[in-house]
């Protein structure tokens, strides 16, 4: 990628972040249901009502209240919790680092898995192995995170796995670290025994958000590979006398990788927008579970701010996807 | 100039797709599962064994019949008000069902004429749906369809609404890509040189070569509404809560996980056989009915 398409790329991600505030904003007020009425409880006085309005701006117009918050934003400030009573940012901040190491670990037990299942499926190539790859994919493919996340809750409960299904970490563990980045610290201070707890807390929700990950990146690297399994330089390496497994490896899987970077980047964004129901069903503390919590108190401010938050995610993703593509393609490599 | 149905099936016309249909062992399995939950969807009051609402607290937490403490006529056991499992499991089909077939098929109208707009007319048109896609692209869709339904309110209608507002880019990007191919084939040409309208072209000669592919994404749109919905009744945002639908069963049995574990574990089962059957028809219909994979 050129360095003007990077920028034009960069730019285009304005429009796009300003329009997801603008709908956002104006779903929050202009479609039935009144926000004060969201917030307070139910019998509250026309006084209070009136006044909670004032207070938040809301008796302005709506175009008035979005350019007011907007200015807001843009110079960092998103406003204050209304259930939580803090500073909106500093409360997305908190939580984030939770959120993702989440994500972070996900992503790579799905390129893991991902990829061991591709390479299995064509150097086992028609025979019993790619059946059962193919097979085992197919049930992948269908079934969403959220439903995996429920069958290793019953699994560990039915079957005593001896995993943790709730938290980040064991609640008896008193964590005052420095960064909220807890498995990251963990491994800088060298702690192993937090670590262990760590990582036991996030095997099953970090799972349950790689498997749909897993499946798309097995199919479209085992196609891939298949493909260049198919062409001239591979025939050459065979001739050469280098073992299949060498050949995959070594020849293939290079080439394979770009339509696969390309085609599963884009599913990432699936991957975190995941993080939401997993962090509820797991009882995770980061954004999403945060993002639920604000949705039943009615917590304008805060879901705004963390939609938002989730949009620039969704983006800065998209924008590596397009940069790691160019990187890896020789062809757009020189701009 | 082809006739446009007949460029959408296989050659020997209607009964050979039919058995072409027939044929693939994914779309008969897969069938014949969507088949089933249709008829049980319909007859749910002559099949339940019982009222799905019925309380009776004496017989609270029944296991399932192969587990000790099992009551006959109660064959998956009971909720923790002595509610019929199975008879709930029956009625929720309806639920399910009802959902998917509107919210695909909403889903599918907007995102497909947005689609079919776009690839067709191209320019600004283009330029505006493309946008759109990108804005909508860059919402989380799970906290998007709660915000939106705590916003219209909890029920059946606002997750339908919820479904299509959120889901319609899956259409319109894979109809807009296949029009931009579409509209270079010759056949759009011809059409277009026998004075053929360019609404005319795009209804009646585009529409229908895009149809195999629409098939298949409403499959897989309907798999998508019943876990939305399945999810949205988990948060607890879907039906009223004494009203069985499969996510209201799985929230109120993780509550109750360590005492009847059963609860939660029927219509997870449920959900994942009926998500793989219509994943498995989607599947099947695309390799029956796409002409580039038949060959």
């Amino acid at each position: 990628m050129s360095r003007a398409q990077l920028l034009r790329r960069l730019l285009l991600t304005i429009p796009t972040l300003f329009g997801v505030a603008l709908i956002v904003f104006i779903l929050l007020r202009v479609v039935p249901g009144d926000p004060i009425a969201m917030m307070l409880p139910p019998g509250a006085g026309e006084e209070d009502i009136a006044r909670l309005r004032a207070l938040y701006g809301l008796d302005r117009p709506i175009l008035e209240q979005f350019l007011v918050w907007l200015g807001d934003a843009i110079g960092g400030d998103f406003g204050n919790s209304i259930s939580l009573r803090q500073d909106v940012l500093s409360l997305v901040f908190s939580r984030l680092p939770a959120t993702l190491e989440l994500a972070f670990v996900a992503v790579v037990l799905a390129i893991l898995l991902g990829t061991s299942m591709a390479l299995v499926g064509v150097y086992g190539a028609r025979r019993l192995p790619e059946w059962i790859v193919d097979a085992v994919n197919g049930v992948l493919l269908a079934i969403p995170d959220f439903l995996w996340g429920l069958v290793f809750i019953l699994a560990v409960v039915v079957l005593g796995w001896g995993l943790p299904i709730s938290g980040r970490i064991d609640p008896r563990l008193d964590i005052d670290w420095a960064t909220q980045f807890w498995i990251l610290e963990s491994i800088v201070r060298l702690d192993v025994d937090t670590l262990g707890v760590l990582l036991r807390h996030i095997l099953l929700p970090a799972i349950a958000l790689a498997l749909p990950l897993a499946a798309i990146i097995t199919r479209v690297l085992k196609a891939s590979l298949m493909e260049a399994m198919a062409q001239d330089y591979v025939q050459m390496a065979r001739l050469k006398g280098l073992s299949r497994g060498r050949i995959i490896v070594r020849e293939a899987l290079r080439n394979a990788a770009i339509p696969t970077v390309t085609l599963t980047g884009v599913q990432l964004t699936f991957l975190v927008g995941g993080t939401v129901l997993i962090e509820r069903i797991f009882a995770y503390q980061g954004i999403g579970n945060m993002a639920i919590d604000a949705v039943i108190n009615r917590d304008l401010p805060l879901i705004q701010g963390l939609i938002l938050t989730f949009a620039v995610l969704f983006i800065v993703i998209n924008l590596a996807v397009d940069l790691t593509y160019a990187a890896l393609n020789p062809r757009l490599r020189r701009g | 100039m082809a006739e446009p149905v007949a460029a959408a099936l296989p050659d020997d016309g209607a009964t050979g797709s039919v058995r072409a249909l027939l044929g693939n062992p994914r779309v008969v399995f897969g069938g014949a599962i969507v088949l089933l939950l249709v008829t049980v969807a319909l007859l749910a009051d002559v099949l339940a064994p019982a009222d799905p609402l019925a309380q009776d607290l004496l017989y609270s937490y029944l296991p399932p019949f192969w587990l000790e403490g099992a009551e006959p006529g109660y064959w998956l056991g009971t909720d923790s008000l002595g509610r019929d499992i199975l008879s709930r499991l029956i009625h929720a089909a309806r639920v399910a069902l009802v959902v998917a077939v509107i919210a695909a098929t909403a889903t599918a109208l907007i995102g497909t004429t947005l689609g079919l707009l776009a690839g067709f007319y191209g320019r600004w048109v283009d330029t505006v749906v493309s946008r759109l896609i990108d804005i909508w692209m860059a919402f989380p869709p799970v906290l998007l369809s709660i915000v939106l339904v705590a916003v219209l309110g909890a029920g059946l209608h606002s997750v339908i609404i919820a479904i299509a507002v959120i889901d319609w880019t899956r259409f319109a990007r894979v109809v807009r890509a296949e029009v931009m191919v579409q509209r270079e084939q010759d056949y759009v040409a011809s059409a277009v040189v026998i004075g053929l309208g360019r609404w005319r072209t795009l209804t009646g000669e585009i529409l229908p070569n895009v149809l195999p592919l629409l098939i298949t994404l409403f499959t897989l749109e309907m798999g998508i509404a019943i876990i939305v919905e399945a999810i949205l009744s988990f948060v607890g945002l879907s039906m009223a809560s004494d009203f069985p639908t499969w996510g209201g069963m799985i929230a109120e049995g993780r509550q109750v996980i360590h005492q009847a574990w059963w609860l939660m574990a029927f219509p997870i089962a449920v959900l994942i056989v009926v998500v793989i059957a219509l994943n498995m028809l989607g599947d099947g219909l695309r390799q029956v009915l796409d002409p580039v994979l038949r060959r």
